[in-house]
């Protein structure tokens, strides 16, 4: 299994095989505040790296989810539709998103290792 | 200009907060632990929201000024009782609402409770129609706070006694170290609770005070939840100057007797809709599963035409699910009509229900 990556747009990425698992980070559910409902990505469907996969709201405001890399959606995460509030619990692990089959590999490439995007959050959120 | 900054801004900082610009204001959105607990301990227990940047008018006089703002407000202020607070608005001719506000009859003439972003022009306002013939103050030297929920009763007879036999609605002068504080047993979060009025020294003690008895400060997030559960509006959001009180379904505060006579400010279009009906109302709508509509979503009915718009929209933490209040055409007004939400491109199953989404809990006859 390959290291986490991170997007810009404040979603984590790991690898195993040509399988991709993503999800939001613990960063993104701190500024977010409580997150009260979340959209997934149909399975099945095709998603472009930068596009939109996705929703996610808090009682505040509604924030679109963003796919690091391009893929086939061949899983997604009902429990955390159910019950968003396990986003705000726990964003890295068990409340991962949806999961890819990557079209290009090198597409993980452009993303950030962990201690690059925790500057990244600290510069972008001062 | 520069925001301005309220007497518990060192408190709100102690207290973790996280702070938006409202209105000029400084003010705390949400506290560590966020909207969605700070809206549940409020309803099972006690909040303290500073409401400092909110208006605090003393207008001072006797039967005249009575005379006066009844040709202002659609009220009986001859019949109201010492103490005894109103919710009502002040209306352009065209009954377009400028301001909602709460007005207490004291025994020095009224103070009326307004709301921040509309408190300068509503003192220009009634200051050019009362023809500068009474005294006037906006009083910045004065805080107001509320405490609300089940617990908050017990929590502040213990700093200041007498305050629990306060009936709904009415209030009366205590004191604190000394201090004169107005207190109203009244709120706006559906909750039984207290607005405090006082001097801006002694309000960070009193605060304090509170939460060493056990209430915790609440931000505006969950004071926006709170009072959307209850149904209550918002100005700027649910009222503005192209609505009038009886397209904001708020009939119900206006005085029965003004109507008959009609001479308020506003009064012929009032008694015109009433008589002949309004062509849009404002509803509560209860959207399907999961998904929030909030303020501007198109509403659109069964055949797909369009018939209204969101005005407040949210999730709400004690009814567990999304709520949402708008105004739609009146033939699609009725309880349990199917209506649509069109929200990001797509539309989603709701239908319009009674307000308020949360039952309120308000202390009637204590005496």
């Amino acid at each position: 299994m390959s290291e986490v990556k991170y997007s810009k747009e404040h979603e984590w990425i790991k690898l195993d095989g040509d399988v991709a698992t993503i999800g939001i980070t613990k960063h993104a559910t701190e500024m977010l505040g409580d997150i009260v409902f979340a959209e997934l990505p149909e399975k099945g469907s095709s998603v472009e790296k930068d596009g939109t996969a996705g929703v996610v709201e808090s009682t505040k405001a509604a924030s679109d989810v963003y796919t690091p890399v391009s893929g086939e959606v061949v899983d997604t995460n009902q429990a955390i539709v159910d019950d968003p509030s396990k986003i705000n619990q726990d964003p890295e692990d068990s409340a991962w998103f949806f999961k890819l089959k990557i079209k290009d590999p090198s597409e993980m490439d452009t993303l950030m290792n962990k201690d690059d995007y925790d500057k990244f959050a600290k510069e972008t959120s001062a | 200009m520069e925001t301005k900054k309220t007497s518990l801004y060192q408190l709100h900082q102690d207290c973790n907060a996280k702070f938006v610009e409202f209105a000029g204001y400084q003010m705390p959105i949400q506290y560590s632990e966020g909207i969605v607990e700070e809206h549940k301990f409020t309803r099972n227990h006690s909040g303290i929201f500073d409401v400092s940047h909110m208006g605090q008018l003393f207008i001072y006089g006797g039967e005249d000024l009575i005379k006066d703002l009844e040709k202002i407000f659609p009220l009986d202020l001859k019949n109201l009782k010492l103490n005894h607070s109103k919710y009502s608005f002040l209306m352009d001719k065209d009954a377009g609402i400028h301001d909602d506000l709460i007005i207490t009859k004291t025994n020095e003439g009224f103070l009326i409770i307004l709301n921040a972003a509309c408190k300068d022009s509503d003192f220009k306002i009634l200051k050019e129609l009362l023809e500068e013939k009474y005294k006037m103050v906006l009083d910045e030297n004065r805080s107001l706070i509320a405490i609300q929920g089940p617990k908050s009763s017990e929590i502040l007879n213990d700093v200041i006694n007498g305050v629990k036999d306060l009936n709904f609605m009415s209030g009366n002068l205590f004191t604190f170290e000394n201090q004169k504080v107005y207190i109203t047993r009244s709120g706006y979060t559906g909750e039984d609770g207290f607005e405090i009025s006082i001097t801006n020294d002694f309000v960070d003690q009193l605060t304090r005070e509170l939460i060493n008895r056990g209430s915790k400060l609440i931000g505006l997030g969950a004071r926006d939840t709170l009072r959307l559960e209850a149904g209550l509006c918002l100005y700027g959001h649910d009222l503005d100057k192209d609505k009038t009180p009886v397209e904001a379904n708020l009939k119900w505060a206006i005085s029965k007797e003004r109507i008959s006579k009609g001479d308020f400010i506003g009064s012929d279009i009032i008694i015109k809709q009433l008589n002949d009906g309004v062509s849009k109302i404002r509803v509560g709508i209860k959207p399907e599963g999961r998904i929030i509509a909030r303020e501007k979503t198109k509403i659109f009915n069964q055949s797909d035409v369009h018939i209204g718009e969101i005005t407040s929209g949210t999730f709400g933490p004690s009814v567990n699910g999304p709520v949402a209040m708008g105004y739609v055409d009146n033939k699609f007004s009725k309880k349990n009509t199917k209506i649509f939400l069109e929200v990001r491109g797509k539309k989603h199953p709701a239908s319009i229900c009674s307000l308020p989404f949360y039952k309120k809990s308000y202390v009637k006859g204590v005496n």
